[in-house]
């Protein structure tokens, strides 16, 4: 019942990707036309206290490289991209991650154990089958607006 | 003359052999990897933390079952989270026989990971999940009887993070460590190993 549920907000998020360029100027149009950002999600996050994550696959289906240079979003009062590591030494460092570069026909995930959206300061609780905007940033000066579907805490992939 | 040439070479040989079997076992491809960096046995360990139900618990809670043990924060976005999902997933596939497994996240931030604090937090993981607090110096005497480390990570806005040893410990029955299983390893992977961990155990008993 979730699943369909989540399945419905991802078809729902994708679908208002492709109607956002319609709605802005002519320039925008064809610069967001090439970026395709698929599979969004969040775990939920105990209270507001602690940061909450959230991961996405991001697709440049245009003809130059685009950079993903960083993030908004309403429900925190700092987001950013965040990568972890794991050293030689089995230390899991967490770094953020700045100037993105995915080359034409490439794509760039945001997954468990690699790069994650990193929300601090959260102003409200992200809470399982809900969802927010997040907003991308592109060195273009394109900025792509998501709906994030917000899964349980326990969840794995965008699948739940 | 000769035969005592013959016998200085033999014996000179024989030198260089043990030398070399010597360097085989301990700094050589023979040796244990990372000398000094495996964790001890839990019996050679001292510590006195505290449970998500506010019990006391150290190496003699461990001792006498397998056990899965690894370090964390509850403030962590990402690598946690995922650990704990991974770990959830691995302890469904095992199924039954996962009861007599014990399962500890332990926390390396005990200034904000309070006794309550980790008990919600595993409370959404699989329900055999425990999370153990405890004073600073009693999660610096565990760490160190791991060979884990950790550190605080100054961010902006007095934020911090913390860098940690992320892999997860596996200790057989007796307390002996068995190996670690490294937080991105696919279930296929891991689950056998935890399984062999287990298994020691059981060969134990019958013997």
């Amino acid at each position: 019942m979730f699943k369909t549920f989540a399945k419905a907000i991802q078809s729902l998020s994708v679908a208002l990707l492709m109607g956002l360029p319609m709605a802005s100027s002519a320039q925008q149009l064809s610069e967001n036309a090439s970026i395709v950002v698929e599979s969004p999600w969040a775990r939920a996050s105990l209270g507001m206290s602690r940061p909450g994550g959230a991961y996405l696959t991001v697709r440049n289906e245009g003809s130059d490289p685009i950079s993903l240079i960083g993030l908004r979003a309403e429900i925190s009062g700092m987001a950013s991209i965040h990568e972890t590591r794991t050293n030689s030494d089995g230390v899991s460092i967490m770094a953020p991650a700045d100037n993105i570069v995915i080359p034409p026909g490439g794509m760039f995930a945001l997954e468990p154990g690699g790069y994650h959206a990193m929300l601090m300061q959260l102003q409200s609780p992200l809470v399982e089958g809900e969802t927010f905007p997040l907003t991308l940033l592109f060195s273009d000066g394109t900025e792509l607006e998501i709906t994030v579907p917000v899964l349980g805490i326990g969840a794995r992939g965008p699948e739940g | 003359m000769m035969r005592v040439a013959k016998i200085a070479a033999i014996g000179a040989a024989a030198v260089f052999a043990a030398l070399f079997v010597g360097w085989w076992q301990v700094d050589g491809p023979g040796a244990d990897s990372a000398p000094g960096k495996r964790s001890l046995p839990l019996t050679a360990m001292e510590f006195s933390l505290t449970d998500q139900d506010g019990r006391d618990v150290g190496p003699e809670t461990l001792i006498g079952e397998p056990s899965l043990v690894f370090f964390g924060f509850t403030y962590c976005p990402d690598v946690c989270p995922t650990t704990l999902s991974d770990i959830s997933g691995w302890l469904d596939e095992i199924g039954p026989d996962a009861e007599d497994l014990n399962t500890v996240f332990i926390t390396v931030d005990p200034d904000r990971d309070t006794v309550e604090a980790m008990a919600e937090y595993v409370s959404y993981f699989h329900p055999q999940i425990q999370g153990w607090t405890g004073l600073p110096d009693q999660i610096a005497a565990i760490a160190d009887g791991f060979r884990a480390t950790y550190e605080k990570v100054e961010g902006e806005n007095g934020e911090y993070t913390m860098n940690h040893t992320a892999g997860v410990f596996l200790f057989d029955a007796t307390g002996r460590f068995v190996t670690t299983i490294d937080y991105h390893e696919p279930r296929e992977f891991a689950v056998p190993k935890i399984r062999r961990a287990m298994q020691n155990r059981t060969e134990r008993a019958e013997s």
